[in-house]
Formats: C-alpha cells, sequence, structure tokens
C-alpha cells in the first residue's frame, strides 16, 4: 500500500467533496433529528446529559439550603427523600455515565480517523433512549411520584416504598443502562476494528485506549445491576420474595448485585475523564505523553481492580472479617494504578513548558482535588476506620471529592479544550478563570466541612437536624460553598451557550494540538476528507503535510462514487485495511424503536398491560424492520477500489467481520446477567441450611429434556451453517426448521419442570429463583427461534446466500451463547437440588 | 516438542496477569464465604482454608511470573527502551510486551496484597 497518493486536479476534487457532502449530508427541518451522523448524536447526547446534570444541581441546591440551619421546615421530610434520591440518581445515571458515552461517541471516530463508529444508527437509538428514559425518572419529581429510598435503592426500605416512584427508578434506569451497553457495543468495535490504517495499537490515541477499557468494564459492570433490578421488579410487580427474609429471600443479595455495578462505575465514570486530561496534558505541555505504556498499565488495571472493590460498600453487612479484608486490599491496591496515572501527568507537564489556559487549570485542579478524595478513599478501605464513618457526612465528602475532582472538572475542561472542534472558536479565556476559581474555591468550602460534620456523626440523609450537635455552623458554611460553586456552573453554561457573533471564526487547531481529531472541520458533516495513513501517536505534530494531504483527498476513500456512507474496517493489532464498511444512514427508525420500547418500560411502571403488549410488539417490529432493511445488506458488487492501490471487499461474515464482534460482545453482557442470576441462586444456597425449605424442586426429568432438547437445536444450528457455505441451500432450511421446531420443545420441556410440579414463585425465594432461571432461557429461546425464522426467510428472500452468510454466521454465534446459558440453568435447577 | 509456547499475535495477551489475578481473588473470595457459611457441613477446620488460599497464591504468583517471562520476551528481553512508538510491527510488539510487564507487576503486588489477609484472619468472625 501506498502512503500517500498523488494530487488531483482541482475539479476532480471539488467534485468528490461535493458527492461525500451529499452523502454525509444531515436532513433539514424536522428530519434534522432523524440524523445519525456522530458529531449530531454526540452533541445532542452531550446537551441532554448537561441538561441533566443542571437540574440535578438545583436539587443539590435544594438539599443544601434545607440543611443549612437546623430544624428548617423548607422542605417536608418526604420531599427531601425524593431530592436526595433523584440528585444521586440524576448525577450517577443520566450525566455521570452518559457524558462519557456523548463525548466517546463525538470524539473517537475522528480520533482514529474513522468517518463513523460501525453502527450508527445504533448510537442514536441509545441517545434517544437515553433521552425518553432521563426524562421520564426526572419527570416523576414533579408529580411528588420520584424514587425516595437513596439512589442505591435498597431493599426492605425500597421494596416496600410506596407509589411508582421506585418502579420508574428500576425500569427507567434498566432501559437506559441498555442504552448504555449499546454504547459499549459500538466503542469496543469502533476502537478495535474502525482505526485509520497503519494506527497500531501501540500508537492509538489514550483516550482510546481508555474508552476500550472503560466500554469492556460496562459490559461486566451494568448486566449485574439489570439482572438485580429484574429480581427487584418482579417483587415489587408479582411478589416474588427475593429479598424479603420472611420468605426466604436476602435484602443482601440487592446489595452485592448492586455494588458489583456500582463500584466499577465509578471507575466506568473516572477513566474517560482521566482520558480527556491524557489528551490535554500533552497538548499543553507541547510533548508526547511520558510513559505511554503506564498510562496502558493504569488503564487496564484499575479496569481489572475496580471489580474487586465492591464489598467496601458493604464493610458493615456482618460478612466474615477475611472477606472484608480481600475487598480491602483490592482497594488499596487500585491506588497503585490510580497514582500511576497522576505521576505519568506531573512528569509531562515536568518534561515539557506548560502553558496554564483554562483547560489545564479545570484539569490540574480537578486533579488536586481528586487525590484529596483518593486519599479518604485509602482511609474508608479500611475497614475498621469505615465501621465509625460509614452512613455519614464524611463518606457524602469523599464520594463527591472524588467524582467531581475526578469527572466534572477534567469534563469541564474538556468544554474548554474541544469547543472550537464544534464552533471553529474558543470559549473566552476571562470567563473560564473565573468560572474556574469560583468552582474550586466554591467547592473546596462546600464539601471540605462534611468532613467534619461527618466525623461529628452527622449520618447521611437524615432531613434536619437539632441545633446542639456542633453540625449547625459547618452546614452553614457547606451551603454557601455550594452556592458558590453553583455560580461557577452557571458561569461556564453562560460562556457556551452565549451568542458569539462577534468573535471570528475559523481556529482550526487553536492550541496546536498533534492528535488526529483536530484535522477535522467543523464545518464539513463528512469526518475526515480521506482516511489518512498514521505513522505518529501525534501525527499532527509528526507528520508534517498531513492535514494538507488529507483535505486534498490524497488518503483512502476520498469519494463517494456510489453514494453510500462508507468506513474502513481494519485489523485489530497493526490496523491493516480488511473491508470497506457501509454504515446506515439518516432514518428514523432508531427513534421509533426507541420509543416504542421506551413506552413498554414505561407503561410498565403503571401496569398497563395491554399498552405494554402493543408498544412491545410496535418496538419488535420497528428493530426487525431496521435489520432486515439496514443490515447485512449485499452490495451491487464485491469489492471496490479504496484508493492507494487498494482495493477491498465491502462485505463479510464471521469474525472478520464487524457484526461477529457485536453480536458477541452484546452476548458477553447478555451472560454476565445471567451468571448474576445464578449467581443469586447459589447466594440462597449458602445462607440456608436447606435452600429448597422442603419445597418441590422442578424434578430431574423435564431439565434434562429440555437440556438435550437445546443441544440438539444447537447442534442443527452448526448444520445449518455447514451446509450453507456447502451450497446446500435445501439442507440448511430443513435443518433451520428443525432446529426451531426442537427449540419449542425445549421450551415446552423447559416449562414443564417447575410447572408441573406447582412451584408457587410468591410462596418462597426457592421456587422464584428456579422459575427465574428457566425465564431467563425460555425468553432466549424465544429471540433464538426468531433468529431461526428471519434466516429462513432471509434465506427465502435470496438475502442469505453461500457467499453472503453474515445473518447465519451471527446466529449461530447467538446459539453458542443460548447452549451455554440452557445447559448451565436446566443442570444447575435439574442436578443441584440433588447434590444437596 | 516445546516447552515454552511460541509468541502469540494477540491483544488478549495483555490481560493475562489481571486475569490470574481476578480468578484468584475470586477463588479465594468464593471459597471462604462458602466455608464459613456452610462450616457445620464439614470436617476441616479454617486452618486448612487458609492453606488453600495460601497454594492458590503461590500458583497465581507462578502464573504471573511465567507471564511475565513471555512478555520479557515479547518486549526483546529489555533490549530496548520505550516509548515503542515507531510504525512497526516490532514497535507494537515491544509495546505490547512491555505494557503486559508492567501489568505482570501490578497483578503480583495485588494478589500478594489479597494472599495477606489470610496470613493476619485466622478465623470466619464477623
Amino acid at each position: 500500500m501506498r502512503t500517500v497518493g498523488e494530487p488531483l486536479p482541482l475539479a476532480e476534487r471539488r467534485a468528490q467533496e461535493e458527492r461525500l457532502r451529499a452523502v454525509w449530508d444531515n436532513p433539514s427541518g424536522w428530519r434534522y433529528w432523524t440524523s445519525v451522523n456522530n458529531y449530531q448524536v454526540g452533541l445532542w447526547y452531550a446537551s441532554a446529559a448537561f441538561g441533566f446534570m443542571l437540574f440535578a444541581g438545583v436539587l443539590g441546591l435544594l438539599i443544601r439550603i434545607q440543611l443549612a440551619v437546623p430544624g428548617n421546615d423548607f422542605l417536608s421530610a418526604n420531599a427531601f427523600n425524593q431530592v436526595f434520591t433523584l440528585h444521586g440518581t440524576v448525577m450517577m445515571f443520566l450525566f455521570a455515565v452518559p457524558i462519557f458515552e456523548a463525548v466517546a461517541i463525538f470524539l473517537l471516530p475522528p480520533m482514529l480517523g474513522a468517518r463513523e463508529l460501525p453502527f450508527p444508527r445504533l448510537g442514536a437509538f441509545g441517545f434517544w433512549s437515553f433521552l425518553l428514559g432521563g426524562v421520564f425518572v426526572c419527570g416523576s419529581i414533579f408529580f411528588d411520584a420520584a424514587p425516595s429510598s437513596g439512589w442505591f435503592m435498597y431493599p426492605p426500605l425500597a421494596t416496600g416504598e410506596e407509589g411508582v416512584g421506585a418502579d420508574i427508578w428500576l425500569l427507567g434506569l434498566s432501559f437506559i443502562e441498555i442504552a448504555s451497553i449499546a454504547a459499549a457495543v459500538e466503542l469496543i468495535v469502533g476502537v478495535l476494528k474502525c482505526r485509520a490504517p497503519g494506527m497500531r495499537i501501540n500508537l492509538m490515541p489514550l483516550f482510546a485506549w481508555y474508552l476500550l477499557i472503560v466500554a469492556g468494564m460496562i459490559l461486566f459492570a451494568f448486566p449485574p445491576l439489570i439482572a438485580g433490578d429484574i429480581l427487584f421488579e418482579m417483587e415489587r410487580m408479582f411478589d416474588w420474595p427475593f429479598f424479603d427474609a420472611s420468605r426466604g429471600g436476602d435484602p443482601l443479595l440487592w446489595q452485592h448485585l448492586f455494588w458489583i455495578f456500582g463500584h466499577p462505575e465509578v471507575y466506568i465514570i473516572f477513566l474517560p475523564a482521566i482520558a480527556l486530561m491524557a489528551m490535554i496534558v500533552p497538548t499543553f505541555a507541547q510533548r508526547p505523553i511520558v510513559g505511554y505504556s503506564w498510562i496502558v498499565l493504569a488503564a487496564v488495571g484499575t479496569g481489572f481492580l475496580s471489580f474487586g472493590l465492591w464489598v467496601h460498600h458493604m464493610f458493615t453487612t456482618g460478612l466474615p472479617q477475611i472477606s472484608l479484608a480481600f475487598f480491602s486490599a483490592a482497594s488499596e491496591s487500585v491506588a497503585i494504578p490510580t497514582g500511576v496515572q497522576i505521576f505519568v501527568f506531573i512528569a509531562t507537564m515536568l518534561a515539557g513548558r506548560v502553558t496554564f489556559s483554562v483547560p489545564m487549570l479545570f484539569g490540574s485542579g480537578g486533579i488536586a482535588i481528586f487525590v484529596i478524595g483518593g486519599l479518604t478513599g485509602v482511609m474508608v478501605a479500611l475497614a475498621p476506620f469505615d465501621w465509625q464513618a460509614h452512613d455519614t457526612y464524611f463518606v457524602v465528602a469523599h464520594l463527591h471529592y472524588v467524582l467531581i475532582g475526578g469527572m466534572l472538572f477534567p469534563v469541564i475542561a474538556g468544554v474548554y479544550y474541544y469547543y472550537p472542534l464544534i464552533d471553529a472558536r474558543r470559549l473566552s479565556q476571562r470567563l473560564g478563570r473565573l468560572a474556574f476559581w469560583l468552582m474550586f474555591v466554591g467547592f473546596n468550602i462546600a464539601f471540605f466541612p462534611m468532613h467534619l460534620t461527618g466525623l461529628r456523626g452527622m449520618p447521611r440523609r437524615v432531613f434536619t437536624y437539632p441545633g446542639d450537635l456542633g453540625w449547625d455552623w459547618l452546614n452553614l458554611i457547606s451551603t454557601v460553598g455550594a452556592f458558590l460553586f453553583a455560580i461557577g456552573v452557571l458561569v461556564v453554561v453562560t460562556d457556551v451557550l452565549r451568542p458569539k457573533h462577534g468573535r471570528p471564526r475559523g481556529e482550526v487547531n487553536p492550541w496546536n494540538a498533534g492528535t488526529l481529531e483536530w484535522i477535522t472541520e467543523p464545518e464539513e458533516n463528512w469526518g475526515v476528507r480521506s482516511i489518512p495513513v498514521i505513522e505518529s501517536r501525534y501525527p499532527l505534530w509528526d507528520q508534517e503535510t498531513l492535514a494538507r494531504d488529507v483535505n486534498e483527498g490524497r488518503f483512502l476513500l476520498p469519494d463517494a462514487e456510489e453514494g453510500r456512507r462508507e468506513g474502513l474496517v481494519t485489523s485489530v493489532l497493526d490496523a491493516r485495511p480488511i473491508q470497506v464498511q457501509r454504515v446506515g444512514g439518516t432514518s428514523c427508525v432508531t427513534i421509533v424503536s426507541a420509543f416504542s420500547l421506551g413506552a413498554v418500560f414505561v407503561a410498565l411502571t403503571f401496569h398497563w398491560w395491554l399498552t405494554a403488549l402493543a408498544c412491545g410488539v410496535a418496538a419488535f417490529s420497528a428493530i426487525v424492520y431496521w435489520l432486515w432493511t439496514g443490515t447485512a445488506e449485499i452490495p451491487e458488487k464485491p469489492e471496490k477500489y479504496a484508493g492507494l492501490g487498494l482495493t477491498l471487499p465491502l462485505y463479510s461474515s464471521g469474525i472478520v467481520s464487524v457484526g461477529w464482534w457485536a453480536m458477541f460482545i452484546t452476548m458477553v453482557g447478555d451472560g454476565t446477567a445471567f451468571a448474576s442470576l445464578v449467581f443469586g441462586y447459589f447466594f440462597y444456597w449458602t445462607i440456608h441450611s436447606d435452600f429448597t425449605a422442603g419445597l418441590e424442586g422442578p424434578g430431574l426429568v423435564w431439565p434434562l429434556a429440555a437440556l438435550l432438547l437445546f443441544a440438539i437445536a444447537w447442534s442443527l444450528m452448526i448444520a445449518a451453517r455447514f451446509c450453507n457455505s456447502r451450497a446446500m441451500t435445501r439442507v440448511m432450511r430443513i435443518c433451520l426448521i428443525s432446529s426451531f421446531l426442537v427449540t419449542c420443545a425445549g421450551s415446552l420441556a423447559g416449562f414443564w419442570g417447575p410447572w408441573s410440579y406447582n412451584m408457587d414463585p410468591t410462596s418462597h425465594v426457592y421456587p422464584a429463583i428456579v422459575w427465574i432461571l428457566v425465564i431467563w432461557v425460555l425468553v432466549h429461546a424465544a429471540l433464538g427461534a426468531v433468529m431461526q425464522l428471519y434466516c429462513m426467510a432471509r434465506s427465502l428472500a435470496g438475502m442469505l446466500t453461500e457467499e453472503h452468510d453474515m445473518d447465519l454466521h451471527n446466529v449461530v454465534l447467538y446459539w453458542h451463547f443460548m447452549l451455554i446459558a440452557a445447559v448451565t440453568a436446566f443442570a444447575v435447577v435439574g442436578l443441584f437440588p440433588l447434590a444437596h | 516438542m516445546r516447552i515454552l509456547p511460541r509468541e502469540i499475535e494477540s491483544l488478549w495477551t495483555l490481560f493475562t496477569a489481571p486475569a490470574v489475578w481476578a480468578v484468584h481473588f475470586l477463588l479465594c473470595y468464593v471459597g471462604v464465604a462458602v466455608y464459613c457459611a456452610k462450616r457445620d457441613l464439614v470436617t476441616f477446620g479454617f486452618g486448612a482454608v487458609r492453606l488453600g488460599i495460601g497454594a492458590a497464591t503461590f500458583v497465581a504468583l507462578g502464573l504471573i511470573v511465567f507471564s511475565a517471562w513471555l512478555a520479557w520476551r515479547q518486549w526483546g528481553f529489555g533490549m530496548h527502551d520505550p516509548p515503542h512508538d515507531e510504525p512497526s510491527p516490532q514497535d507494537r510488539r515491544h509495546f505490547q510486551g512491555f505494557a503486559t510487564l508492567l501489568l505482570c507487576g501490578l497483578s503480583f503486588v495485588a494478589v500478594i496484597y489479597v494472599g495477606l489477609a489470610a496470613v493476619f484472619i485466622s478465623e470466619c468472625a464477623r
């Protein structure tokens, strides 16, 4: 492959640009909102997340007003409960996590030199799901119906909560978690398979490294919470006693599932913000980062270790001390990679000549705050200290230091740093400095005294307190600081929103940064004019003619002759080009799917069963339409000339295709949720001497029959794939239909086990957990059966052939996971009671 | 027959040592949780559990050292200094080796941290 092409005549360049512009153009009028382009979606996503943050910030101020003086009656106890629950929930689920997804969707493609992420419609679907779920959750407080049991919803308080508040939390957030997993799929595949040619993994921007790790963490962290949500909602909706101790349940199971999610989540929030710092610091030090490999160590190390910390939220629940010690040890060891990152930044700053502009100010101020939060974190990671500080304002101070220092400040730094990419001009340096000092000083005045109120014994979540305990003046100071902080935030908002007609546009790369995202022109929607060949970690510094060559279309895919949106798929390690991928364009199917699916969750909250069913059918139809019309499309020609002497295929299937990876990653997440339910089964076994409580199980015969039938269905799918690859179309179809019938039989057998033994899921937790495992498999079997019919239909329509077999490959991959789930579930519910 | 595996061209090798840490951590945690919940059903005491944790720790450390050796080899036995930022397959391999080696170091320490719990705690006290 050549590394740069010959210059083209101007007329031809202009013609290429016209075609590219037309292909990537946004629709106008109301149809603008059907755009799926990463720039628009990223911007909407970020704006919505910031909107939710401001809303939650106002709730925070309400909390501070209420607590400013002892015995205050500004808010009633019930209103206060709703306000602090929603404050935490919105900040965590509607701001901290989504803002990273937003930034990633916006920044990742230009940073990797890609035109788009591999699944733009999935990204748009995620955004609309998030927006709908977010409005639903936030809106509840205006109807006095917000959740009120704290953002981690501990049962039995939350299972017994009156009204629909807890259901809104559970269903609204489950919906948003699905959107997060969709984003994770998009980001992992994007980072691994859509980098510019030559961008080997040792040249990848650190931001991409961090996002890869964070997306991987989402895949293992969010599913346990989804599993927990399912159990929780089954208890609230149908009285299945998963957390009801009087019927064999245990509230602690929720705490485990919540914090297996909740602690990695802290790092899911923190790492992308630090990733922004890893882009900002080298720019302002005007030199490459010192210790690139060390940052990779820190990102990967934190990613793993963060899964060994969850019990440190449960130190006071009476677990064996040695268990606490394991988690305490892991909590201490995670300080090592966290510290490494800070030292890398300091070293880079020392080695270069730092300009302290606004992004650096926010960045370094944030790190200073974060270090204080990290140190109190080391304190509360020690079980004996935690027993004293647990559930006091000391913890409130700690978590705000960590989250605001480790996340909010770096994100604001990112806003100031990346604003020129949106608007081709900088934000005001003067207002930026003012905002920083207001926020920095206000933050410390607000939150530092909370360490002291906590040590003086003030518990969190009390709506008022008596005046003679020595908490009053500390609280008053906190309130003053909080308002100062809020004014600072308001300055930032004003700076971003105010009209800037007076300032000149056209500042491309105003900070003289070295990374690829600064090549993009804010006016154009195509991402990069042509996809460059990368030879450095800081291509804009080291490849001198890069920007010119890119914009003159001298690299790959400089044209859109066929009128299609196209990107490049490259290999994982060395980023060798392997395929030209056509991505989905503007469509309203994403909005229809997201809103109809969202309506299912809303309807379930209010127990409108028929509406939920109708919306479910609508969502299902929309998604099938989306898949049928927008995926696994057979191109009009097998290959295409991409430029620089490269001709690449337009279609691929199996392990080299991005679709296969998306299915694999989704199913890993799905498998994690299932594993969490299995964990629940064994958890109940450990806490009871007889976990069946003398009740009938599902027997041995039917579960094993189901297991066998699902194994046969799986083998038939393997056979179908084999026959298809040998062009034995008729046999392939017979295999598909037989597999479908065996799947139905297997599902009936699976259902018949617990049904025939009259297992009543409301009587005790044992039948309930058995039913949940069985239902999980049945739902997946139903999906698997739909996929079999889908493949059959595609084959009949001539869209699934010997060469074009992506659908079948992906469905067989689904069935591998299906088999694992069926074997595990039926072996556990059928055989384990015997072993016992 | 080879005793040492050939060099593998894969991103997955980067995660070997942290994965060993994760498995070791889970084994220790689950083992102890089940033992402390079901100790009436078994005949051995907590001492045996501690020995088990010790054995698991040694195995885990051994695996990490082995992985570190492979990483050292991938890094070219330390003959090349970072930053490994050349656009060549060789530098990419050296980077992978070096990053893997660093992760081995972190995982080694983290496994010891977890194992230490069994040195100091001698019963299922709550």
